[in-house]
């Protein structure tokens, strides 16, 4: 009846599980109360739960972002006590199975659930308002997206309390991954809530490109648009082009765990190396999909806080689509080590090396942007040099790497964690803060508190070198990665060091929640409601803060890049719009798909995970009946009158 | 504000990326085509996992030793056409034209179901002579390839009824003729992607 | 009512064809039939050629890719309707983007797996404890 399900899962005997699983329960018990006692079920539903509107999904992915960062955090503060304790004989405090899931978990969340909701929610949040159009080209599937990322996480945070996590690390691969040697659930959970949260990012990818390719406003022409337009149509391309070899290849271990096949095992002619070989042409292209909305954040930020239009426009464009294509041939160089000959393994090697290039012009250009111009230092600006600074060190720790011989004395070793972290963390996490302060002002009219925004970046910043320079000089030392303990003690105060720069980190995250609160209650002194706080160059800027529902009252009709900032230049010309006489227009109508969908998914997976098979179908049935029954809705849109904006009634 | 006349969206001396927003069917078809390159950048992969897993019989039975070419050519007739008969649905329904519609689905429904039904007999035919996917990685990404396939047939078939369904209770209203487009495109794909598994799987067979 | 209100994103009444889109019936009906045709001629040949001994073994792949790849072709135009007008210009770019995806996805680990498979030890020698140090 319950499948492998019993009150057995729950980890009783566990005492961090058990906190963790019971601080996470008391923590939705309070904001359930809170929201009941405020009386919030309404509006919480009809605007935000049930929202078609992209800025409104765009701030749901980024909650949900900064909630999964606060628990990968914890994960990641656990591994760096637990190191800076076990040196020598001593044993620390997480047994290494929990040890397992732990540093699992946090790669698992920290990608998926963290680096990708905040940079698709800044995408969102941004991309409709930069090229002048109402919405993105399918809203309901937007909320759909949100929703299947949100069941992944519900399913990730299920694994908590009830069962366990994968003790694979966060690409699960076989052999140990396969049932003969991960027979728990924790496996099945990893790849339940990826292969449903992959499908809400694939939708997603769709979704932006179209709306970049087809939804400009009139007059905007591919090099009209705004750079961030431009990498974020890289990044969702690739979204399009990846995502689906992650879905074949989860599907792959599924059916080898589910149904008894032979793709990955280590027997019956089984081969696991193409596993891994799968995963990473998934896996690399994926580091890009982060990267590259980062990189046009940057230059938005950079362009206008310099008071000067991005040097290179052109050269950033094709910088961009170079990344994009080559972003699709260095693969391998995640597996050197596997054996393949010096032929192959030197061929991905230079093609390593080679994508730095563009990735150089660009700083290059984002470096000439600064000289010469007015820089305004706002935190935004900070966020920026700061990366500047970071990836850089990061990136030539990369082309390091990208040498085989040398890989081969430093891969899996801690080197390499500090590399990743040295890029994802001074590349997508600086630039997911920069767009969070920068686009903060548009999505609320009130602006976030300066000097602690400052304050936040410069815990990141000093946070993370102490946290991961002693990393690299441990990997060369021989540290290897996932380590839960060991025998040379001289590794012990570069393991301290580290603890501290997570402390630091910390500091940062806490005075995170801490400008939050204080801006909210500050906010009728930094009101914006004019819309353009930093003097911005892009579209975004001419709307009203926050703006409309519907985006623009009416159209704009484009006449050459940056047309906003050439408008409030002395001699510009005011923007252009396209004219609509009767005011009318119509606005799609929220939808309950999304969250209706997310919840047979959830039960779904849940139901998969413990091979409870009747209720399993029955959260498939419930999600093909919601689809379904959606698709027989013929009045899906709202009439905006701009005449009487609070009538807005349904039409068919 | 200054507000200009109308719009350049049917402009042809207006370059097509300026022209603004894309009508509806458009967009719609585009962002379906995507799709349709993502879930065959999909089966690529299965593909791949095929070429590299075929020679892997572990001893069991080989490609050559278990598919029948006759089937195989009878299933792939089929749904040539039935991708034909698609067609015809694409422009019945274009035309407004009820009747040569569902007649059109019709045809299509079942050269579908009729090339499900030898695939279903094909599978439960190795899997009674102890070839099914658990003997060997090649039989596991045989099943795999060609049952991703079928169940793409399968999700078809049942998009098809519910959109005849739609066409009875909705009539052809611009939002059933851009799902009837959509499925259009999405029946033609299997066909495309077939053309890849007839090749690479039976006729490849060694 | 419905013609004042300007419907979202849809500014001109005379509906554009989406690529893909045939509004003359007659016509249609001529391009499919052309492609069935093609397409069963291409079918044909290629289950002809891989049991034919008229062929030389060592050209089959290339032959039957060839045939493939026509009769994909075949489909893209007659029942696909990819045209080279500028409306299809986006659509053409993401199947260029596609097939080169597919193509580094399916060759590239066809030549990274021969690859590793002929640079691993034989199973005897991974075996044997001697040379695990």
């Amino acid at each position: 009846m319950l499948g492998k399900l019993s009150l057995a899962a729950i980890p009783l005997h566990e005492p961090i599980p058990m906190i963790a699983g019971l601080g996470m329960i008391f923590a939705v018990i309070a904001l359930v109360g809170l929201i009941t006692w405020k009386k919030w079920w309404g509006i919480l539903w009809h605007d935000w739960l049930i929202s078609v509107d992209h800025k409104k999904i765009g701030v749901m992915y980024i909650i949900l972002g900064l909630v999964m960062l606060l628990r990968g955090f914890v994960d990641a503060l656990m591994m760096r006590s637990q190191l800076a304790m076990a040196a020598g004989g001593a044993a620390g405090y997480l047994p290494p199975d929990h040890y397992n899931q732990i540093f699992s978990a946090h790669g698992t969340i920290m990608i998926f659930f963290v680096a990708m909701a905040l940079v698709v929610g800044l995408m969102n949040i941004a991309i409709p308002l930069q090229i002048g159009a109402r919405d993105v080209a399918y809203p309901v599937l937007n909320s759909v997206s949100f929703w299947l990322t949100a069941s992944g996480m519900a399913l990730m945070n299920i694994s908590l309390i009830v069962g366990e996590f994968a003790r694979t690390g966060w690409l699960v691969y076989p052999p140990l991954s396969e049932l003969a040697f991960s027979p728990q659930v924790g496996v099945d959970y990893y790849l339940w809530a990826l292969q449903i949260a992959g499908v809400g990012t694939l939708l997603s990818g769709i979704n932006l490109t179209a709306t970049i390719l087809k939804m400009r406003a009139p007059g905007m022409g591919y090099f009209e648009m705004p750079v961030f337009c431009w990498t974020a149509l890289a990044a969702n391309m690739l979204i399009i082009a990846a995502f689906p070899i992650l879905t074949a290849t989860f599907g792959m271990l599924l059916l080898d765990r589910y149904a008894d096949f032979h793709f990955f095992t280590t027997n019956m002619g089984g081969d696991p190396m193409m596993y891994i070989n799968l995963i990473w042409a998934w896996g690399h292209p994926e580091v890009y999909i982060l990267i590259l909305p980062a990189f046009g954040i940057f230059s938005e930020v950079f362009s206008t806080f310099s008071k000067k239009p991005l040097f290179g426009y052109h050269s950033m464009v094709y910088a961009t689509l170079a990344i994009c294509g080559l972003s699709f041939v260095v693969w391998l160089h995640h597996f050197f080590t596997m054996g393949a000959g010096a032929n192959v393994n030197g061929f991905f090697g230079i093609m390593t090396m080679i994508i730095s290039i563009p990735t150089g012009v660009k700083v290059f250009n984002w470096l000439f942007t600064m000289y010469g111009g007015s820089i305004k230092f706002t935190s935004p600006v900070y966020w920026a040099i700061g990366f500047i600074i970071t990836f850089v060190l990061g990136g030539l720790t990369g082309v390091l790497l990208a040498i085989p011989p040398i890989d081969f004395a430093l891969h899996n070793s801690l080197f390499l964690i500090a590399h990743f972290h040295n890029v994802i963390i001074g590349g997508v996490v600086f630039g997911a803060f920069a767009g969070y302060t920068y686009w903060f002002p548009k999505v609320f009219g009130f602006q976030l508190h300066e000097g602690l925004g400052k304050a936040v970046f410069w815990c990141w910043f000093i946070g993370f070198y102490v946290a991961f320079m002693p990393l690299y000089v441990l990997g060369i030392m021989g540290a290897t990665r996932r380590m839960q303990h060991y025998s040379n003690p001289d590794w012990q105060p570069f393991m301290i060091v580290a603890f501290i720069g997570a402390l630091i980190i910390l500091l940062g995250i806490t005075l995170t929640i801490v400008q939050l609160v204080v801006s909210i209650r500050n906010r009728e002194k930094t009101r914006c409601t004019a819309g353009d706080p930093w003097d911005g160059r892009t579209l975004e800027w001419s709307t009203p803060s926050p703006p409309p529902h519907w985006n623009f009252d009416a159209i704009p009709q484009v006449r050459s890049l940056e047309d906003f900032w050439h408008s409030k230049q002395p001699n510009g010309e005011p923007l252009q719009y396209v004219d609509n006489p009767s005011g009318k227009f119509h606005m799609p109508k929220p939808s309950a798909l999304g969250i209706t969908l997310s919840f047979f998914a959830t039960v779904f997976g849940f139901a998969m995970v413990w091979h409870i098979w009747w209720l399993a179908l029955v959260g498939l049935f419930g999600c093909i009946a919601a689809v379904i029954a959606h698709s027989w809705q013929t009045e899906n849109e709202v009439d905006i009158d701009l005449n009487d904006p609070a009538h807005a009634h349904g039409h068919a | 504000m200054t507000v200009i006349h109308h719009s350049h969206a049917n402009d042809h001396s207006v370059p097509y990326a300026k022209r603004g927003p894309a009508p509806t069917n458009v967009l719609v078809g585009y962002g379906f085509w995507l799709y349709l390159l993502s879930d065959i950048i999909m089966f690529s992969a299965m593909f791949a996992a095929y070429a590299v897993l075929s020679s892997h019989t572990a001893g069991g039975p080989k490609g050559i030793d278990l598919f029948v070419k006759g089937d195989v050519l009878l299933e792939t007739v089929f749904l040539l056409v039935s991708s034909f008969t698609c067609g015809i649905m694409g422009l019945a329904s274009a035309a407004k034209n009820r009747n040569h519609t569902y007649w059109a689905a019709l045809a299509t429904f079942v050269l579908g179901a009729g090339f499900l039904i030898l695939e279903l007999q094909e599978f439960s035919h190795m899997v009674h002579e102890g070839a099914g996917p658990s003997r060997s990685a090649f039989l596991s990404a045989f099943f795999a390839l060609v049952g991703l396939h079928g169940l793409h047939v399968f999700v078809g078939l049942v998009w098809l009824v519910v959109m005849m369904l739609q066409v009875k209770t909705i009539g052809f209203s611009d939002m059933v003729q851009r799902r009837l487009n959509c499925f259009n495109l999405f029946w033609h794909a299997l066909d495309i992607v077939w053309i890849g598994v007839f090749t690479i799987v039976y006729l490849g067979a060694k | 009512m419905s013609d004042l209100i300007n419907k979202r994103n849809h500014y001109d009444e005379t509906h554009p064809a989406t690529p893909g889109e045939i509004h003359d019936y007659k016509e249609g009906i001529q391009k499919y039939t052309i492609g069935l045709v093609l397409a069963a001629i291409l079918t044909a040949l290629s289950f002809w050629a891989a049991d034919s001994a008229s062929v030389w073994a060592p050209s089959m792949p290339a032959l039957l890719a060839a045939l493939a790849i026509g009769q994909m072709g075949v489909h893209l135009v007659f029942f696909l309707h990819i045209s080279s007008g500028p409306e299809s210009t986006n659509n053409i770019l993401a199947l260029c983007f596609g097939v080169f995806v597919v193509a580094l996805v399916v060759f590239g680990s066809i030549i990274i797996m021969t690859n590793l498979n002929e640079h691993m030890l034989p199973m005897d020698q991974l075996m044997n404890i001697q040379i695990q140090r």
